[in-house]
């Protein structure tokens, strides 16, 4: 074996140790359009919220009927709005994937889901309990704090980085417990406003000198 | 000492080597994902596991998923240990020869 042989074969071994270890094609476009997403959601909530409470002030009582057919659309806006990220983010991850020749489902997108889906099957649990027991106030905080935990679970298998996306929506959503009913703009910023920063900065790092 | 005799022949089969850097990072690896991974084909890979677990550098687990065969790979240690001493070597070569 000549030393070029050596050399390829070292070069074989790292990139097979990185490539079966951590899924590479998140994508950072994948970000912004879950930003996206987040930030119309946050928007139509606030229009609907102010018309609830706008209902309120006019007929000066607590209508019942009228809070839980906003908890049913809130929760139908923030299935859509998941909904929207999950196309969209899975959109633009296969794209790269494609470009790098490399498979979307595959050994480390299954690792990536699988220590996601354990903390935030946890979180939704969780919330769940909350509704129960009518502490909606909670939610966003705990929403938060959850996926922030389940990013930084899940970042050992997919982009180092991905780990200060995690770190920034659980510190937000810990400040967010201590500014309660605020939580629509705590879910604004973290939903919205971190994922188009971390997208951004990722495709400006990983993805720009492609594309140009 | 001669550094090439520390090359191990065995890991001169670029899948073989591919294999054995699979299984360093990652715990358990089945059949397929190693396929997908190495992109080679069945008869091939299947071949090259067979060395591999000959030479006890390999554990193999035969398990179902439902009623398909899920078969899965893990490094021994006396793997983990050939497969270091492979890497040292190489990396020693080319130091020794700049």
């Amino acid at each position: 074996m000549t030393d070029q042989q050596h050399l390829q074969a070292l070069t074989d071994i790292k990139r097979m140790m990185e490539r079966s270890s951590r899924f590479i094609s998140l994508s950072g476009l994948s970000g912004i359009t879950a930003g996206i997403s987040g930030l119309i959601g946050a928007f139509i909530a606030k229009i609907w919220l102010d018309e609830y409470y706008q209902q309120w002030n006019v007929t000066g009582v607590h209508s019942n009927t009228d809070f839980q057919l906003l908890k049913f659309r809130l929760l139908a806006l923030g299935a859509g709005v998941l909904a929207a990220a999950l196309v969209g983010g899975t959109f633009f991850t296969w794209r790269k994937a494609r470009q790098n020749n490399l498979s979307i489902w595959d050994l480390t997108a299954r690792k990536v889901l699988i220590n996601i889906a354990i903390p935030l099957g946890a979180g939704g649990a969780f919330i769940a309990g909350l509704l129960y027991n009518n502490l909606e106030v909670l939610v966003a905080p705990t929403c938060l704090v959850f996926y922030g935990l389940a990013i930084i679970n899940a970042s050992k298998y997919t982009l180092p980085d991905v780990r200060y996306l995690g770190v920034c929506e659980t510190i937000l959503g810990i400040l967010n417990l201590f500014f309660l009913r605020k939580g629509l703009y705590f879910w604004a910023v973290g939903f919205g406003l971190l994922h188009i920063i971390y997208g951004a900065l990722m495709w400006w790092k990983y993805e720009r000198k492609r594309t140009i | 000492m001669n550094p090439i005799g520390n090359l191990n022949k065995i890991f001169e089969s670029r899948i073989r080597l591919g294999v054995m850097s699979v299984l360093m990072v990652n715990e358990e690896v089945n059949f397929n994902d190693l396929k997908q991974m190495l992109e080679v084909t069945d008869g091939n890979l299947a071949s090259h596991l067979n060395t591999l677990e000959e030479n006890g550098y390999l554990k193999v687990h035969k398990g179902f998923i439902g009623r398909k065969t899920n078969t899965t790979y893990a490094i021994t240690a006396a793997g983990e240990k050939a497969f270091k001493g492979h890497l040292a070597a190489l990396e020693h070569m080319i130091k020794f020869t700049k």
